[in-house]
């Protein structure tokens, strides 16, 4: 710790702070434009000038490195005056249309002008122009705006990793562009939004839809992957408008996948919002009653091993528990959360989550991937990545991965092989990235759902588990083993139980006739056109997708936006989401859903609170009381390697398009443009 | 007045053979291993006691600089970089030597570099300068095949490689991180300091940027003593530069002259005099165009050297003079150099990029008298605002010469804005373009 004073404060801050790291823990605001915490410091908006003892000069405090008794000074005549200075030069070529622009609200550059520039110009001259860019999509540009803190730069050199951003022309003719005029080819674009301090880089779907003071902020969490992105849902109305991230430094530190972030206007469209029920062939409206009758009606002639239920990637634990609850009232064992087929051994819970957690990816030493495309399956897990492999230096972080990404993973990635004989042969110490992984002192493995959902899935991850624990990567203080899923509600429902009881059916047993009547919860990513013939389907969900297609009774539930639920990421950490707004029409929460009919069917579920629900769901998995906390295990007994033998065989990407993974984005016509433009550029060529 | 014993650039007008043979017949090349046998800390100690100021402008003690290097290696090499990045309008100083007398740079470079514990030395010469970077390679060819650098260095067991890089013709690459970058491949903006480069420089490693006659003349101190050096020019100010004179003198030149010697009597015995008499000066520029001007009262007494120059407001800066005599519509003069700054800013930091701009703008009016008497005080507070508050000196020598046509001329700025205003009636807005107002007339 270094002492330092700040306008006569003592301060102690960590060696190696920077001058205005020390003003801000003395409480003195430092105002400023290019400095980001998150991002490399560039010293060029000057706004950040402080005095410092022993200097002619003002010295720009965001890259200044502090000394052991050092007086920073944050109010002198000299700061104010540089502060005025800066502001005024910013503002000369700005074009101070705050009127007409998006950032108008929470804007830094109208904040900072109120709190420290002059009340008028006395720029006299023509102000310059520039001419806006296309950066695809999502990012709208107007580069007039632009006050050249290059954030946007930095941002996608070091967190992003796409280096296309850039700077071109000197002095006053400086213009952030990418040159080539294509569209930014990453996952994490919309971020760029939030970190330009201005407006020059805006939201292009948002734009013109609201000004910032007439949104009311709730928070949530993302569901459309499954690292738990902490998000703040901007509502207005009936209506969410945007979303935003909110910090948080386990999870996702403050940033938002482009899907999660744009997926927002498929809230309102394809929206389930009234019962409807088939008759003749045909679905016609119809009243909840009228709904709940029909059900109760076809179960009669049902007995309960022949009704079979299966949970989405989008369910919030509380409409899982109560779906479950339902099915053993029933008398039903066929349940399961696992659209995609994959494989767990759910007996113990650290066979099926992110063990090292998302903050231990930064003390890992040494990362194999194994089927799994993190940039695409958790973007901004794959940030984390990066992040690591950057901080660690050239070759410090060493990452190799089995089955080959179909883009650029935005770090250097050894590839070992396709398939699992790859497996086997690290395994067998015959590759030498095996002794990389083996003289690591943190080693990571991250096995994903192109492993799991194969035949041979519960073998894979046994190989990985006994590969981890022979390199020493499961110990008491570190736990390398780690299950990257794709689907937001899967930990939850693997913690519920939300598997086939011992004589249940699983998704591919209801699907070859197990079931008469099969319960559909959001459940949209499977071959529905496999459910028999003969099959009733009820489908109780937000959106008119495969799913609900297929329906004999479509109950109107609810998106995560219109209630309050509980997700549990990949790491198995529980957290909260909050209601942003109201569900449309005659929609309702999903788990009252079930309440209610299970009183029409004579089996009334024991909660009719949420809090009451809560604690069922506390009662059922110890997780959903306990705060989350790494940790490591001594008990290095694998998980059981499942029926099926290990074969060969390359590992699949489990994300065909990764604009179009679920029922919500499905209906975004954001998404479905990004998809035209990133994933199938050829048929937009064509159009 | 220097004397020819006491001269150091003795080929400084090509006359004679700038070869190796000819370097030779000069005294360059006499004895270099011995004084690389020296040792380091002898060397350092001796450049430091012989009192040479960096000759690029900042005049920062060169035997203090190189003394930052780390004296314990930590596994990263040390770099020397020699700015031959000459791009400072009126100077021509360092193209000189490198296209008449090579070798002393060469030769300088290995014992400034052996100095520093460097293995290799960088050049950054001016992409403009094409037939001077042809010179100093066929030297550097020259100086291989005779051993004198490579492996092994005029058998002093050090081993010593030089490389030219080429720039592209940005003024700012002469900054001296910029250069780094530019050199690194990047592009040319200067970086924030600290760290500085003998910490962190040339691709992360401990790095002295050093200008080439700040080079080129340590061998020949090292050879003729400490004691000889700052034996010449005066105290604090020590001894030989090389000097030029462009604009209204009879004869513009380039030469090597004492510090401390008369603006006046250099311009007369050198220059030629002032076109039309001493009497029909106006001002010099002393040192480049980055530092503010004198005018012709001071002109008369002061002294050409680092510390006379600070106490009339101004400074040594290149050493090359720029002399305007009384034909010089100096308002015009100090205008084209704030073209010349807006256009070689580098953009990157806020006062800079849009303070030359708006500069060059207010100067541009000032030129036609289109302003009020109140934008002269105006101007002067946008150069304060720009001064001081960049990450590199540009925004300084950007602010400086504004300052100095205010200081020293802001009556005839007055007089122009009064005419115009005579001229075009004294209501009309100030912000109509010049073109329409001709146009009207």
């Amino acid at each position: 710790m270094v002492k330092v004073t700040v306008d006569g404060i003592p301060v102690e801050v960590p060696a190696g702070s920077s001058a205005l790291q020390a003003c801000e823990a003395a409480g003195k605001e430092i105002p400023r434009f290019c400095y980001h915490e998150r991002l490399s410091v560039a010293g060029n908006c000057r706004m950040c000038l402080v005095e410092v003892s022993g200097g002619r000069k003002p010295v720009a405090s965001c890259g200044f490195p502090i000394g052991d008794g050092m007086q920073i000074f944050t109010d002198t005549e000299v700061v104010r005056r540089a502060r005025r200075a800066v502001m005024e030069f910013l503002l000369i070529n700005h074009p101070l249309d705050c009127p007409i622009c998006d950032q108008g609200g929470e804007c830094d550059l109208q904040d900072q002008a109120f709190g420290y520039g002059a009340d008028q110009s006395r720029y006299r001259e023509n102000k310059r122009a520039v001419t806006d860019k296309y950066l695809g999509p999502l990012v709208k540009t107007v580069m007039t705006r632009c006050i050249q803190c290059t954030r946007c730069i930095r941002f996608s050199t070091e967190i992003a990793g796409v280096p296309e951003l850039g700077g071109i022309s000197r002095g006053e003719n400086l213009e952030i562009t990418n040159y080539v005029e294509k569209a930014l080819t990453s996952e994490l674009s919309g971020n760029l939004i939030d970190i330009c301090p201005v407006g020059a880089l805006t939201s292009q779907p948002y734009a013109f839809t609201a000004r910032s003071w007439e949104l009311k902020r709730t928070d949530s969490i993302d569901v459309c992957d499954a690292v738990g992105t902490n998000i703040v849902m901007h509502a207005r109305g009936a209506a969410v408008l945007r979303i935003v991230p909110r910090i948080n430094d386990e999870v996702n530190e403050e940033w938002l996948s482009d899907k999660g972030r744009f997926v927002v206007d498929g809230f309102r469209r394809r929206r389930l919002d009234r019962p409807w029920v088939r008759v003749d062939g045909k679905l016609q409206p119809a009243s909840w009653q009228d709904a709940f009758a029909t059900i109760a009606t076809r179960l009669k002639s049902v007995p309960g091993e022949r009704i079979g239920a299966i949970a989405g990637d989008m369910c919030d634990a509380e409409s899982m528990m109560a779906l479950k609850d339902l099915m053993e009232t029933l008398g039903s064992g066929n349940i399961d959360c696992r659209q995609d087929g994959a494989k767990y051994d759910t007996s113990r819970r650290d066979f099926y989550t992110f063990n090292s957690g998302i903050t231990g990816i930064e003390d890992a030493d040494a990362l194999l991937i194994v089927g799994s495309i993190p940039r695409q399956e958790a973007p901004v897990l794959n940030a984390r990545i990066r992040k690591r492999f950057l901080a660690a230096g050239r070759g410090g972080f060493p990452i190799a991965m089995i089955g080959a990404p179909n883009a650029d993973p935005t770090y250097a990635a050894e590839v070992l092989g396709a398939g699992p004989d790859t497996l086997v042969e690290l395994a067998d110490g015959r590759l030498p990235f095996a002794d990389v992984l083996k003289n690591a002192k943190r080693p990571m493995i991250i096995v994903g759902h192109g492993a799991l959902t194969r035949p041979d899935g519960q073998a894979i991850a046994k190989a990985c588990w006994d590969l981890a624990a022979q390199v020493g990567a499961i110990a008491p203080d570190w736990h390398g083993f780690n299950v990257l899923h794709t689907a937001a509600s899967r930990v939850a429902g693997l913690d519920l139980g939300l598997v086939p009881a011992p004589k249940g059916h699983d998704v591919a047993g209801m699907l070859d006739g197990g079931v008469d009547v099969l319960w559909l919860l959001g459940a949209d990513e499977f071959a529905t056109d496999r459910i028999g013939p003969k099959t009733f389907v009820i489908y109780q969900g937000h959106h008119g997708d495969a799913g609900a297609a297929r329906a004999d009774v479509i109950l109107p539930g609810t998106l995560y936006a219109e209630k309050p639920g509980t997700y549990t990421n990949t790491e198995g950490r529980v957290q909260e989401a909050f209601r942003a707004i109201m569900p449309p029409g005659d929609a309702r929460e999903d788990w009252r859903i079930l309440r209610a009919f299970s009183e029409v069917v004579g089996r009334k579920l024991p909660y009719d609170t949420i809090e009451a629900l809560r604690q069922r769901m506390m009662r059922a998995s110890p997780a959903f009381g306990a705060a989350w906390a790494r940790c490591g295990t001594s008990d290095t007994a694998g998980p059981q390697a499942g029926m099926v033998a290990m074969s060969g065989g390359p590992f699949h990407p489990v994300i065909a398009d990764y604009y179009l993974t679920h029922a919500v984005c499905r209906a975004s016509p954001t998404m479905e443009t990004c998809s035209g433009i990133y994933v199938h550029p050829a048929n937009q060529a064509a159009e | 007045m220097l004397q020819d014993k006491d001269r150091i650039f003795t080929n400084l007008y090509g006359q004679n053979d700038w070869t190796l043979a000819g370097a030779r017949a000069r005294g360059d090349w006499d004895g270099t291993a011995d004084i690389l046998a020296r040792g380091r800390d002898a060397i350092i100690n001796e450049m430091k006691a012989s009192g040479l100021r960096g000759r690029g402008g900042a005049g920062f003690p060169t035997g203090v600089k190189w003394s930052f290097m780390p004296k314990k290696n930590d596994g990263r090499p040390h770099y020397l970089v020699i700015n031959g990045d000459e791009s400072e309008p009126g100077t021509c100083k360092d193209r000189e030597i490198l296209r008449h007398d090579p070798h002393k740079l060469v030769e300088s470079a290995l014992i400034a570099s052996f100095a520093m514990g460097a293995h290799a030395a960088y050049i950054y010469i001016r992409g403009e300068f094409y037939n001077e970077a042809m010179h100093l390679q066929h030297a550097i060819d020259e100086a291989y095949a005779a051993g004198l650098i490579g492996k092994n260095a005029c058998g002093s067991g050090w081993d010593f490689d030089f490389y030219i890089h080429r720039g592209a013709g940005a003024y700012i690459c002469g900054e001296e991180t910029a250069l780094l970058e530019s050199l690194e491949g990047k592009k040319g903006q200067p970086r924030m300091k600290p760290p500085f480069p003998a910490a962190m420089g040339l691709y992360g490693c401990p790095t002295t940027v050093n200008n080439v006659e700040s080079i080129a003349v340590s061998a020949t101190i090292l050879r003729r003593g400490a004691a000889w050096f700052s034996g010449l020019g005066r105290p604090n100010n020590a001894g030989t530069k090389l000097m030029a004179i462009s604009g209204h003198v009879n004869t513009p030149c380039v030469f090597e002259e004492e510090l401390g010697v008369p603006m006046k009597e250099l311009i007369e015995k050198h220059g030629g005099g002032v076109r039309g008499g001493w009497d029909n000066l106006l001002a010099v520029i002393p040192g480049g165009c980055s530092v503010p001007m004198l005018p012709r009262d001071v002109c008369d007494t002061v002294l050409m050297d680092y510390d006379s120059l600070r106490a009339e407001g101004s400074g040594l800066g290149t050493g090359c003079m720029i002399v305007m005599d009384k034909s010089t519509d100096i308002i015009a003069a100090i205008a084209r150099f704030s073209k010349f700054f807006k256009h070689e800013s580098c953009g990157q930091c806020t006062p800079c990029r849009e303070g030359t701009g708006w500069m060059m703008r207010i100067m541009d009016r000032m030129v036609q008298g289109r302003a009020e008497i109140e934008e002269i005080d105006m101007l002067e507070q946008v150069t304060r605002q720009v001064e001081g508050h960049t990450i590199c000196a540009l925004g300084d020598a950007a602010a400086w010469p504004i300052q100095g046509l205010i200081r020293r001329f802001r009556p005839v700025m007055e007089e122009r804005i009064h005419a115009y205003k005579a001229a075009h009636g004294g209501t009309r807005p100030a912000q109509v373009p010049a073109g329409l107002v001709e146009a009207a007339e």
